[in-house]
């Protein structure tokens, strides 16, 4: 589903990231982790085509992000970090706008609107603009406009930061139950969420990867079993490189 | 071919004007400052000219235009790169320049539905004489092409800086300089250290000269050919830039 080939990217002369190379396998829950700084929203961006990479490439389902983009781009679904939105727009029109942005079929597009409003528990604020919404339901029209297009792939970056606790059991069951049929890469800094969501975990820092296995053997590395544990000790060796 | 994408993002810029108090702002200063300084008693006035003609709204055209033109291109691209929506959009299926076009001919629909607004001017005219109906196209014609340049100018500036207010005044004072680059006070000052080819390259730059001459009912290859050049070496700007600074 998703092929990542020796990811670079540099700005100016700081590397961002350093040969980033996984595959993520459909039904997988990839949890990229790693510390503020650590290089995860850049390779976010370069999956998704919104920066290129300085060398190597990425394929979404057998298409590549360089050479093909605009296909590579229609099997994603993408939500960015702090879910940015068009916040003077009501929920409705935003959803509209983003499946005429897609290209979709406009004589299903009531239809569609209507499902993913049901899907992300939406209806009660299907008029309301944006501005007026609370961070959770933010987040959950950031995750719609996501959906809009049944992508193959869902990219959501850092997707529960800043929500309360509830709000981000909401979040997590949403995920959870998209997981059976999309493959889902989410980054993170916060541990919890691995356990919550994921079934394979990236630990990236400085730009390279320091960790990829599932969240029981990151634990296993663990004498006490806490993930910060372990999470402190990989990334803080990987800093003293 | 207009593509789904082009269509979907031009209706929503042009809707968002009127989503928030800037479209109604706009047009309530332009209609009215316009309107006031046509009518206004003084030289130049409508009535003082004693002719038939939108000579002296014609006129301050410009002067309206250099600022609110830029207050209409300064969230252009500003806006979506400092509330993060630029990613949402660059990870749509559409092209850097599908997306600027579709921002700038929206904010320019908006414009001309500013310009069309003025139609009460031509009926005043038509009640009082028998204007000339063909400068009054052709003065209309000129106002679009003007804004247009402006726009491309702010369309510019906006992608630019994350900064509304700094896109504001660096299209206010390019424009400004643009429209004066051909005033004697400018060339005069020009002369003393410039050679000549260069003050006619300056001249040939000026926007009032080029508006001038199309909105007297003269049409010049020339005005019609800076214009185009004017609003597609702007727009190519913006694009490139975009595709450089959109990920900062």
């Amino acid at each position: 589903m998703i092929i990542v080939e020796s990811l670079c990217k540099k700005f100016d002369d700081f590397p961002a990231v350093k040969n980033v190379s996984f595959q993520v396998e459909k039904g997988q829950v990839l949890g990229l982790l790693g510390p503020n700084g650590a290089g995860k929203s850049t390779t976010m961006r370069m999956l998704t085509g919104f920066i290129s990479p300085t060398s190597g490439d990425v394929h979404i389902c057998g298409d590549s992000i360089l050479t093909e983009k605009e296909k590579a781009q229609a099997h994603i679904g993408y939500v960015p970090e702090n879910a940015p939105l068009y916040d003077e727009m009501d929920v409705t029109a935003f959803l509209e706008f983003i499946y005429d942005l897609r290209g979709l079929d406009l004589n299903q597009r009531l239809t569609r609107v209507q499902e993913i409003l049901k899907l992300c528990a939406l209806q009660e604020v299907e008029f309301q603009k944006i501005e007026t919404l609370s961070k959770g339901y933010k987040r959950r029209v950031s995750l719609a406009q996501a959906l809009i297009h049944d992508p193959r792939v869902l990219i959501l970056d850092e997707p529960t930061d800043g929500l309360d606790p509830n709000q981000k059991h909401e979040i997590r069951k949403v995920i959870k139950n998209l997981a059976k049929e999309k493959t889902i890469v989410i980054s993170t800094h916060i541990l919890e969420e691995v356990d919550a969501v994921c079934d394979r975990a990236i630990i990236m820092s400085h730009g390279v990867i320091c960790f990829d296995g599932t969240p029981a053997t990151l634990k296993a590395q663990s004498p006490t079993g806490k993930l910060d544990d372990v999470f402190r000790k990989i990334t803080a060796a990987e800093e003293r490189c | 071919m207009l593509t789904p994408q082009f269509k979907a993002l031009y209706k929503k810029e042009f809707q968002s004007f009127f989503k928030t108090p800037l479209g109604y702002v706009f047009l309530v200063i332009f209609l009215f400052g316009l309107g006031y300084m046509t009518f206004e008693p003084g030289r130049g006035s409508f009535f003082q000219m004693r002719e038939a003609s939108l000579r002296s709204f014609f006129e301050y055209v410009p002067w309206m235009c250099i600022f609110l033109v830029p207050a209409v291109s300064m969230k252009l691209w500003a806006d979506e790169r400092k509330k993060g929506t630029v990613e949402l959009l660059f990870t749509m299926p559409i092209t850097v320049k599908e997306a600027s076009l579709a921002k700038f001919f929206a904010a320019w629909t908006f414009i001309a539905l500013a310009l069309f607004l003025t139609f009460p001017m031509i009926i005043t005219v038509l009640l009082l004489g028998r204007p000339d109906l063909k400068i009054i196209f052709l003065g209309y014609a000129s106002s679009l092409l003007l804004a247009g340049g402006m726009l491309s100018i702010g369309s510019f500036f906006s992608s630019m800086t994350k900064n509304q207010v700094v896109s504001f005044i660096l299209t206010v004072a390019t424009c400004f300089i643009l429209l004066m680059a051909g005033s004697p006070p400018v060339l005069d000052l020009l002369s003393a250290f410039a050679p000549k080819y260069v003050l006619n390259i300056f001249e040939s730059l000026s926007l009032l000269d080029h508006f001038e001459s199309m909105s007297k009912g003269v049409i010049r290859l020339s005005d019609l050919a800076y214009f185009t050049i004017m609003i597609g070496f702007w727009n190519f700007s913006s694009v490139v830039l975009l595709n450089e600074n959109k990920a900062e």
